[in-house]
């Protein structure tokens, strides 16, 4: 049987090969599952739990999507790619969407012919440093060892931002994440610094995590979100509006725990039109008009999909910061559903 | 002998004296320890400093092991049952086993099949590696790719059936036409079961159960060590046949076998493994449709095969030239043809010489296979370095997954070595 598959694709290969491009949804649709790109594994953000199931942050974005599109969060192939094989797996048609706490930038959005759809989590690079140091800003770095991963924009960020407050540092250049927490705790360096979302998992994991913290300046910016191919609106506005249903749904009150209750008996015309009571924005998206309250009832709305993965109570422990609602003063802001 | 001399003495003794034994400086321990540690004072001096180097390295290591926590749900709890003190976190391998040995996606009711696979290796490995079982053994060697295949992989039965058939018929041709030319029966042979597997694969659709007897499971599914196994099995026993042909091929008198052994070789030889793994997993995708691709588990064992291949060939090579002009001298003189002769003169003695140099590449390849897991494939340093320590729970454990993962090569690459050295002893025909 594998032959006749070589064969088979070896002569269509080259007349379809541009063709995967077009129509995402009716390729997920005709295939019952949702091919989602994730990360091998990052603590909080996606990593399969011991019974073999993908659990994080990211992760529910991809459930999300499935929930909305197929009716079903369990129906995704979560296809694990490394730092160097996300692009090409997403550019290939390998996978249908990327969730794999990818920083939205420039060169990626333009250049390499994507398409990032939001941001799921907003992230920058910080400090972390034992308490006994006494530091308690950035500033007063003045003269320290720094742990820094070679090779990364952290590396160039750290000059940046030394540079601009004229005060001098010392890189230790470390390969890892493993290789700069050991550094860190035997004393190599004074402080340690990456994305601070790292920084908080990194700090969780040690003995006395209460002995070290992070410090309050963040240097650089890290707008983490999906991404689908260039070239396929229509799947990039689904996966989009899946993504700012989720961050409506938490600044309108709509959790996993009422949704079904507000979707009878709300009052408030967005939230009708959000969980589809009202007019036509499913039909639009060429969906049905509960796709959004799947999404919603299945995951929880943006907020809770934070606090059981990588909240406050969680080992994690981040706090919302720039990832609150921009009605509690943090980056948030879905465009209205209308 | 007379007698009467026995008269004439005064005492005579008549048994040997029982040997006593050697005084105790000179035999035993007290000796051993002379000779060996403290036979001059610098060597007394090296022999403590050693001592006391093992002391520091077994006070600080052995607390850590023998105090190891084995039950626990997480490294915080870890922690909390060892108070502060030192000692182990193993808990990780006993909470995360299936995961480290058959991925973590490999359905757990289905974890029998790999098991009873890995035992039938055994049974089939046997007759190739200690060639005084009997013969007939040989026999399921020849089954075991296929039955491993249906057991692993799943879904069913008739793929591998159909592809025994293929083989089947292929060697069937082979033997029909050998006779008359080499080249006619062993391309004919590929042609024809190239031929059957054309023909099965029209027929498997209509032959499909809807629920086949074992599970199907998907490449993308296996990993752990179960996955290193798998890919250094293969692509050892795949790539020896392939570097012998090859190395042949190399030196081949028609220049178009010659060239291409010889392109293939040093190109091969002067990339890294990972550029190909990459090729492999990344370059290769864009040359397929989405639906269509070659397995992903296929073509790195294609690659790694290639790979290891063309270092074996250059190992043979070395056999092969090491052995005196006079030995193809007189495999001609015999009247031997071509594949006689090395068959059965060049051959057995080239790949004698060789066995260290094979046993070198094959340990290399083995663990060579744990490069996979730059391709995002789980094998057991994919999954220590993605999702358990990615895990909330295990985040921070190092030093016992890595060792874990040390210990489990380990045991295998040296068993192959202590095979090698048996089979070379086995093999000694000459006299030193």
């Amino acid at each position: 049987m594998n032959k006749s598959v070589i064969f088979g694709a070896l002569t269509i290969a080259g007349l379809t090969a541009g063709a995967a491009a077009a129509a995402t949804l009716d390729d997920v649709k005709a295939r019952g599952k949702l091919n989602c790109g994730v990360t091998t594994g990052l603590v909080g953000f996606a990593a399969p739990d011991a019974n073999g199931e993908w659990k994080g942050f990211d992760v529910a974005v991809c459930r999300a999507v499935a929930a909305a599109v197929l009716g079903d969060a369990t129906a995704v192939e979560f296809v694990p790619t490394t730092g160097k094989t996300r692009f090409t797996a997403l550019a290939s048609g390998e996978i249908d969407m990327l969730a794999r706490n990818t920083t939205w930038t420039f060169s990626r959005d333009v250049d390499l012919k994507f398409d990032f759809v939001g941001v799921n989590y907003y992230d920058g690079q910080g400090f972390l440093v034992p308490k006994s140091l006494g530091v308690s800003s950035a500033k007063d770095l003045d003269g320290a060892t720094v742990c820094i991963q070679t090779g990364t924009t952290t590396e160039l960020n750290l000059a940046d931002f030394f540079r601009a407050n004229n005060i001098s540092y010392e890189p230790v250049p470390i390969e890892t994440n493993a290789e700069g927490t050991q550094q860190y705790l035997a004393g190599a360096c004074d402080t340690y610094t990456t994305d601070a979302s790292g920084l908080a998992a990194t700090r969780a994991t040690f003995e006395n995590p209460g002995d070290h913290m992070l410090l309050p300046e963040i240097v650089s910016k890290e707008p983490l979100g999906p991404l689908v191919r260039h070239g396929d609106n229509e799947w990039g506005d689904i996966v989009r509006w899946t993504l700012n249903a989720l961050i409506t749904a938490e600044e309108l009150g709509v959790s996993s725990a009422n949704v079904a209750e507000m979707a009878t008996s709300t009052n408030n015309p967005e939230v009708a039109r959000l969980l589809g009571t009202e007019g036509t924005l499913g039909e639009m998206l060429g969906l049905d008009a509960e796709w959004a309250k799947r999404a919603i009832e299945t995951q929880g709305n943006y907020g809770e999909i934070f606090a059981t993965n990588i909240g406050e109570d969680t080992p994690i422990g981040l706090a919302r910061g720039l990832n609150a609602q921009w009605t509690d003063g943090g980056l948030l802001y879905s465009p209205p559903f209308r | 002998m007379s007698d009467s001399q026995g008269h004439s003495v005064a005492f005579v003794r008549t048994e040997t004296i029982p040997q006593s034994a050697a005084p105790l400086t000179a035999a035993g321990p007290v000796k051993w320890m002379r000779d060996n540690l403290f036979a001059t004072p610098a060597n007394s001096l090296l022999t403590v400093a050693a001592l006391y180097v093992v002391y520091l390295i077994l006070s600080a290591t052995l607390p850590w092991l023998l105090n190891g926590v084995w039950n626990a749900g997480s490294l915080a709890e870890c922690r909390e049952i060892l108070q502060g003190t030192s000692g182990a976190c193993f808990a990780v391998l006993t909470e995360r086993w299936p995961q480290l040995i058959f991925g973590f996606k490999y359905p757990s009711t289905e974890y029998w099949r790999p098991v009873v696979a890995f035992l039938l290796m055994f049974v089939a490995m046997a007759p190739v590696l200690f060639f005084d079982l009997p013969r007939k053994l040989l026999i399921v060697t020849g089954l075991f790719p296929f039955v491993a295949f249906w057991l692993i992989w799943g879904g069913t039965i008739w793929v591998p059936i159909f592809a025994l058939v293929g083989v089947i018929v292929g060697y069937l041709v082979y033997a029909r036409f050998v006779a008359k030319s080499f080249a006619i029966g062993f391309f004919g042979g590929i042609a024809a079961a190239m031929v059957v597997w054309y023909i099965t694969g029209f027929i498997l659709p209509y032959v499909t159960p809807e629920e086949p007897f074992l599970t199907a499971v998907p490449s993308r599914d296996l990993g752990g060590y179960m996955l290193n196994m798998m890919l250094g099995v293969t692509c050892v026993s795949l790539s020896v046949p392939l570097g012998i042909a090859l190395a042949l091929g190399r030196q081949s008198s028609m220049p178009l076998i010659k060239w291409i052994c010889v392109i293939f070789i040093e190109f091969i030889r002067g990339v890294p493994l990972i550029t190909l793994l990459f090729v492999a997993s990344v370059m290769l995708a864009y040359f397929f449709p989405p639906d269509q691709t070659v397995d992903l588990f296929l073509r790195v064992v294609i690659m790694i095969t290639m790979f290891s291949a063309a270092y074996i060939a250059e190992v043979i090579r070395g056999g092969l030239a090491a052995l005196p002009k006079g030995q193809y001298e007189a495999a001609d003189s015999l009247g031997l043809d071509y594949s006689q002769a090395m068959r059965l003169i060049i051959l057995p003695q080239a790949l004698k010489i060789s066995i260290p140099g094979i046993v070198n590449v094959a340990v290399g390849l083995f663990k060579d296979t744990t490069l996979v897991s730059v391709i995002s494939m789980f094998d057991i340093v994919g999954m220590i370095r993605g999702p358990i320590l990615a895990s909330t729970d295990w985040n921070g454990v190092y030093w016992e997954l890595f060792l874990f993962a040390c210990a489990v090569f380990f045991v295998v690459c040296y068993g192959i070595s202590q095979y090698s050295q048996w089979l070379e002893r086995r093999l000694a025909t000459d006299h030193r």
